[in-house]
């Protein structure tokens, strides 16, 4: 369910960051049994898929393909670790399933996540660059039916290398698209490297601000800051809203944070025992109830 | 039976009408049928016949600027939103530009995208070879879940838009430029997956699809007149292939020209041989683009160069005949 405090819509704080804690640990389980899979994306944006599916979206576990649910569009799919998590742990799908299944033969939980399991997955991805073209159909959809539900297309900053990136934002500019919001995991790390080395991307706020979007700046471990900054991007009327998360890879688990190392690659076993130490005591200051 | 040709088809001054027009009248048929047929162009609104389309339903209308892979992927979350959105541009650049697009945003989650790719083959003459798309039929179905038609003339391409639409996932229609011969008649049947004998003979079987089908069925005239009977088959759907009708005929003829304005790799010629490999095995010999690229000319004259005329497929008939 929605973790939201008896004050109406206002997010159960405490509880959302816990259970932040509890979907990276479920992607560390998965990625280990897995044995290959990407860690990095998958640790940092964990807050981000907490605030949106705890707090943010409007959806129903047990209607997926409800016609009014909020659309999430994961482009670079290869963190779905951190997708299959969140929407295990929304009631999407089994949650022990999705431990032992990942990359699985047979199993829902693909390499690359897809739409063909009734789980809450709205495309196909893993070739980057293609999910905002995606989203902003599904938000002209919305508009052309005067629906009211919304478009949150994940991306990563890697994948704004990609031309087809900016042929998208150029085109959701010019519609104006107001029920279209993209979150850019802004961890400054691609495979070969920081972004500001392979291809460089600042001023990133400028280019996006000169596509006619409107920017805003949030801290993507800050729970607070996420669902605010959602909730202003729906306050946007003229305009599409682009959210530069600034996240840290690997986030919660010290030997893999802001080592572009570990974008591609699980913990081994005794990595995974290690990172699960660390994320169940919440580095050192809460004692976690879970295993 | 009436027969399924126009009975005009060999005078002189034949009915030539471009079968991207077929295109552009059947998306206003659907668009006054189904409000859910929405209309994509990447800046060739016009010369995609779309424009019939957008003066009659401006708000269903998206015109996505020279961007074909943002615009293959704005059809793909339509699709998946509910809608079924027809996406416009030449074949040269969709699916020229947009195959990884059209294999993941499109297929690979079977979105209901019907995609046109206008001007293939050489019918775009003068433009020369970057523009002249010989390539795309081949792309196309090597994609899973992908329907690829080829329609003859400007009939068949509206029945075949108006038949993309009734199927449930993405479907490929490929359009010439040039105006070209009406071959069939409103009451020729047309169904996705069935290929149509248009002529009965016994000697040798001309498979071919697209407009140059009109010069398969002057060969066919002309090898009558030399005591050989040929068979011409229309074979508009590439894939799903409509394999028995195929098998039937070279069964009885015992040997195959294809017939194609592509490359002779990967295309028809591709389709038959594969076919006839697995289940009758019988001489094919090609006609179609020999493993290069085209250049500057008018059609006529490109299709005389590369071989691709009745009498070329004549030639072809009677050589593959002595392999029998
Ligand atoms: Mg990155």
């Amino acid at each position: 369910m929605p973790l939201r405090s008896s004050k109406k819509d206002q997010p159960d704080l405490p509880a959302l960051k816990l259970l932040a804690n509890d979907i990276r640990q479920d992607v560390i389980r998965a990625l280990v049994k897995a044995k290959s899979g990407h860690s990095a994306g998958s640790l940092g944006m964990a807050d981000v898929f907490t605030a949106l599916y705890f707090h943010v979206l409007h959806i129903d576990p047990k209607k997926p393909r409800w016609i009014e649910r909020d659309r999430v569009v994961l482009s670079n799919a290869h963190i779905c670790p951190v997708l299959y998590a969140a929407l295990a742990r929304r009631g999407f799908c089994s949650r022990e399933d999705f431990i032992n299944g990942l990359r699985k033969f047979g199993t829902p939980f693909q390499g690359h996540s897809n739409t063909h399991f009734n789980m809450g997955i709205e495309t196909c991805g893993g070739p980057l660059g293609q999910g905002l073209s995606q989203a902003v159909g599904m938000a002209l959809a919305a508009r052309h039916d005067q629906a009211d539900w919304h478009t949150y297309c994940l991306m990563s900053d890697g994948e704004l290398d990609e031309g087809q990136s900016w042929e998208a934002i150029l085109f959701a500019g010019k519609e104006q698209l107001r029920q279209l919001t993209v979150i850019v995991d802004r961890n400054n790390i691609q495979i070969d490297g920081f972004t500001e080395d392979v291809m460089p991307l600042e001023p990133l706020a400028d280019k996006w601000r000169a596509f006619n979007w409107h920017v805003i700046e949030s801290d993507g471990h800050n729970l607070r800051q996420i669902i605010d900054a959602c909730e202003e991007a729906k306050t946007i009327y003229e305009k599409p809203t682009v959210i530069l998360a600034h996240t840290i890879p690997g986030k919660g688990v010290d030997f893999m944070e802001r080592h572009y190392e570990w974008h591609g690659k699980p913990p081994d076993p005794s990595e995974g025992r290690l990172a699960l130490r660390e994320l169940r005591s919440l580095a050192g200051q809460v004692t976690s109830e879970h295993e | 039976m009436t027969s399924p040709l126009n009975p005009h088809l060999f005078d002189a001054d034949v009915e030539k009408i471009p079968t991207r027009n077929g295109y552009g009248d059947a998306l206003v048929i659907l668009g006054k049928k189904d409000p859910r047929v929405m209309v994509l162009s990447g800046d060739l609104t016009e010369s995609t016949r779309a424009h019939l389309f957008r003066e009659a339903f401006p708000e269903r209308f998206i015109e996505c600027g020279v961007a074909e892979q943002n615009m293959l992927g704005i059809a793909a979350g339509l699709a998946l939103s509910g809608k079924i959105p027809f996406v416009c541009s030449y074949a040269v650049f969709m699916p020229g530009r947009t195959w990884d697009q059209l294999r993941v945003s499109v297929c690979y989650s079977n979105a209901n995208v019907k995609i046109a790719g206008a001007h293939a083959g050489l019918s775009v003459g003068p433009d020369g070879a970057t523009h002249q798309a010989l390539e795309d039929l081949a792309i196309t179905r090597v994609l899973p879940g992908l329907t690829v038609i080829a329609p003859c003339d400007y009939l068949e391409t509206k029945k075949a838009t108006l038949a993309a639409a009734k199927i449930k996932g993405p479907v490929y229609l490929r359009f010439a430029r040039d105006a070209t011969p009406s071959i069939t008649t409103p009451r020729t049947p047309f169904v996705i997956g069935q290929s149509l004998v248009l002529r009965e003979g016994q000697d040798v079987t001309l498979a071919a699809c697209g407009p140059l089908l009109y010069e398969a069925l002057r060969a066919a005239q002309v090898l009558e007149t030399q005591h050989i009977h040929a068979e011409v088959i229309n074979c508009h759907t590439l894939k799903p292939f409509d394999e028995e009708t195929l098998i039937n005929s070279v069964k009885k003829t015992g040997c195959c020209v294809t017939i194609e304005e592509h490359q002779i790799i990967g295309g028809l010629h591709s389709v038959v041989c594969e076919t006839l490999s697995r289940n009758h095995p019988a001489p094919v010999s090609a006609i179609g683009m020999p493993d290069s690229f085209g250049q500057s000319g008018e059609p006529q004259e490109l299709l005389t160069h590369y071989h691709m005329t009745a009498e070329d497929i004549v030639q072809a008939a009677k050589r593959v005949i002595k392999k029998k």
